[in-house]
């Protein structure tokens, strides 16, 4: 007989798998009452160093090449999809029968793909060149907001945590994500993945604990630029709204998706965490240029 | 034989050249030329436009306005409260479900058409009665808000019947009933900017102009009314402080559009948490304008006075922060007081004046306020010359240098006419220092050399970014901001989307 060798669920901070600076943890226990393991239960202070990490990485991960982003978005696919066993076993300790969670894992690994092909595409979707009426050159381009704090969907805990990533950093936002308090176990192994697919430590962030706890220091941190939260608690919607104000994060409620269904993915969860940008450049006004040839 | 005399070369004489100053003493002085103010009329009292026609207020109080060039009284206008905020909203939402939400998009477009077409011919009554209630000098009225202002409509009547082409795999509702607040710096420019694209896109507004400036909106709702735009579809109330909040807590209102202070924005933002109202926030500003040693210098010294001076510096996005490279800087600096010196501060209905009156007494207390903390800061201050009027708010152009990052001269929106200047020596080190702020409405850049104008207008965090020109806004040209100028775009396909709920 051998002895099973029951894996340490760490959190996920700068490209490293630290324990909670707290020393916390939470054991989180499925329906049949079976513990699924010992879960770093993260603080405030974990929640700032995941910050420091997602506001190094943002200036070199937004002035990746948009195709080199689509790369490693795929990359990330890749690395899921050899992973899926692993995946469809957690899933099933966190309660999901073995069919919804093969139907889980693949359509988190499709729609890894679906945004590996946005990413540079949007751009020229929700670009402009606009017709202003003096002489200059004037458009507008998308460009990433900054770093986003994400609760991340309570029950849907992989494709729902892919679901909000996946358009953040593919528009090259970074983030701090805060996993399923009850289903934690893909979080830390999706962490994994994205180690794995040449993603930069620092872009995703993967945190575990209570939202309770933790939401309200995801709101008000003031280097955080975005807020996207999951559920339908309107208290804590209230609360989010309230916190948001501290430094006018865009804050988005994703409580009515089915991340099942075709509205769970569109180009347009990428453009709630963009800015529009306009530039303007005189035309020179050359003697005798409206001539023609 | 004097003319084979060669000239004699000295030693020094390019440098010489530059340092010629500029006498304006011996210019020949500009003769008056005020615009009449017989072109324009103005009730002496004016009540609130509800449901298509002027109704009393049920505050019973009326408060006066006034000409800031002057303190003279212009007329006086009702004050909103909340009951009054409440009939407005009714008018407004009954307009939208029976009439504005059913009416043929391209009929809509038509209504919005023919107020463009109103405005242009008022223009010349709505330049003065803007000059007069604002402070702002005439020419840029007659030129720059009046006729923006039309062509918003214009802009944004074409929309109407065309939304489905403007959000790729979506179509488009409108979202009911919009509380528009807007500030005293373009009162009637900032009016189009909120109506015409609540209106192209299907809400009906409720609007509240600035305390200190209400009479062009009034004008503009005469226009509205004479333009049988149906009743209700605009209603436009005169207040404060409180008339806003009473629009922003109301409980039927769908969406908020603010623009003005960050601080208010935020108490904006707090005050519909818990609520399903939308909102957009145009807040303000600190601009970084940057001029490298290789910028046509000439040019780039208009620009920073035209992105600072522009309105008397009432602007969210001017050219605040001004960082030169070091090896230009004495240059820029003794242009730009040159250019100051020229700059005629005066009598706003005059054609010939750049400068008009600080918009009220409050205002000009505040810019008079960041004059005394930049000195106590250790900046050095330089203002123009120029002679102020005895009545009225003025301000005489100021610059400071020697100015730290860290001061809040540099660091706080200031909305009038004061310059910080900062020098750098390299790109990244002034991409630091531009971007450390937590504003990011507008920036400006002025180099002769292309890549790095993309280089600079790229990593600049902020929401319009002016290469080579500054302080130009169009129609069709999106504006907002980042980070704490707010959020949301006004202008240009960009500007539907906060009036409009996409659908799969």
């Amino acid at each position: 007989m051998r002895l099973e060798i029951l894996k340490t669920y760490k959190i996920y901070i700068g490209g490293q798998f630290p324990r909670t600076e707290s020393g916390r943890y939470y054991s989180p226990v499925n329906k049949a009452g079976k513990k699924l393991a010992n879960v770093c239960l993260c603080s405030r202070k974990d929640f700032r160093d995941a910050v420091v990490s997602a506001r190094g990485a943002f200036g070199g991960w937004s002035n990746r090449a948009a195709f080199n982003r689509s790369q490693i978005l795929y990359r990330m696919a890749e690395m899921l999809e050899g992973r899926k066993a692993q995946f469809i076993d957690e899933l099933i300790q966190q309660d999901a029968s073995k069919a919804n969670a093969e139907k889980e894992v693949n359509l988190a690994t499709d729609r890894l793909i679906y945004y590996a092909g946005w990413c540079d595409k949007f751009q020229q979707l929700f670009s402009a060149v606009n017709p202003v009426a003096s002489a200059h050159f004037n458009f507008s381009v998308p460009e990433p907001t900054g770093v986003v704090s994400i609760i991340a969907p309570q029950g849907d805990s992989l494709l729902g945590l892919v679901s909000v990533i996946a358009p953040v950093i593919a528009g090259g936002n970074t983030c701090v994500v805060l996993a399923s308090e009850t289903k934690p176990l893909c979080a830390v192994t999706f962490a994994e993945v994205l180690n794995s697919s040449d993603l930069p430590g620092g872009v995703v962030n993967i945190l575990t604990g209570k939202p309770a706890e933790l939401v309200s220091w995801f709101t008000d941190h003031m280097d955080v630029n975005a807020t996207l939260y999951c559920e339908n608690n309107s208290d804590i919607q209230k609360m989010i709204r309230e916190k948001s104000a501290s430094n006018l994060k865009r804050v988005h409620f994703y409580d009515k998706v089915n991340w099942y269904s075709a509205e769970g993915q569109s180009p347009y969860f990428i453009m709630d965490t963009q800015e529009i940008k306009t530039t303007w450049h005189p035309v020179e006004n050359i003697a005798g240029a409206g001539g023609g040839y | 034989m004097a003319t084979t005399k060669k000239p004699v070369r000295k030693k020094n004489s390019t440098a010489k050249s530059n340092t010629i100053k500029l006498k304006f003493d011996t210019s020949w002085p500009y003769a008056p030329a005020p615009e009449s103010k017989s072109a324009a009329t103005i009730h002496k009292q004016y009540d609130l436009f509800i449901n298509g026609e002027w109704q009393k207020p049920l505050s019973k109080k009326y408060f006066d306005t006034i000409n800031p060039a002057n303190e003279e009284k212009l007329s006086e206008v009702a004050e909103a409260n909340e009951a009054d905020v409440n009939r407005a909203v009714t008018a407004a939402r009954t307009a939208y479900e029976q009439v504005w939400k059913k009416m043929p998009p391209k009929e809509r477009a038509k209504y919005i058409f023919r107020i463009a077409r109103m405005v242009q011919e008022k223009a010349r009554e709505l330049a003065i009665v803007e000059t007069l209630n604002g402070g702002k000098p005439i020419r840029e009225s007659r030129d720059f808000d009046v006729p923006t202002a039309a062509n918003h409509f214009f802009y944004y009547a074409g929309w109407a019947d065309k939304l489905e082409y403007a959000f790729p795999n979506r179509g488009t509702a409108p979202l009911g009933v919009a509380g528009q607040i807007i500030p005293w710096n373009f009162p009637l420019l900032m009016a189009a900017w909120k109506i015409a694209p609540a209106l192209a896109t299907g809400n009906t507004v409720v609007l509240k102009p600035a305390e200190t400036t209400p009479l062009t909106a009034l004008k503009l709702a005469e226009i509205i009314q004479e333009a049988d735009l149906p009743p209700g579809v605009v209603n436009i109330l005169t207040g404060a402080g409180a008339t806003g909040a009473a629009i922003v807590n109301h409980p039927d209102i769908n969406k908020i559009a603010f623009t003005g202070s960050t601080e208010v924005g935020k108490i904006i933002q707090r005050a519909i948490a818990g609520t399903n109202k939308r909102v957009t926030l145009e807040l303000g500003g600190k601009a970084a304008n940057i001029i490298f040693e290789d910028a046509p210098l000439d040019q780039a010294v208009e620009g920073v006075i035209n992105g600072i001076f522009f309105n008397q510096g009432h602007v969210c996005c001017a050219g605040s922060r001004l960082y030169v490279q070091e090896s230009v800087a004495k240059e820029v600096i003794r242009k730009l007081k040159d250019r100051m010196e020229s700059l005629i501060v005066g009598d706003p209905l005059d054609k010939n004046t750049d400068i008009g009156a600080i918009n009220s007494k409050q205002q000009l207390a505040t810019i008079r306020k960041y004059i005394s903390i930049g000195k106590k800061e250790g900046a050095e201050m330089y203002e123009s010359s120029c002679p102020l009027p005895g009545k009225g708010f003025f301000c005489r152009p100021t610059l400071f240098t020697n100015v730290a990052q860290s001061n809040r001269i540099a660091k706080e929106e200031i909305f009038g006419p004061v310059l910080a200047i900062i020098t750098f020596r390299t790109d990244d080190e002034v991409i630091e220092k531009a971007n450390n702020s937590p504003y990011g409405l507008s920036a400006g850049v002025w180099t002769d050399k292309g890549s790095k104008i993309f280089n600079m207008t790229k990593r600049m965090r902020a929401g319009v970014v002016w290469a080579n020109t500054f302080n130009k806004f169009d129609p069709a040209s999106p504006f907002g901001g980042y980070k704490e100028s707010g959020f949301g775009r006004e202008g240009g396909l960009h500007g539907l989307l906060p009036y409009l709920e996409l659908k799969g």
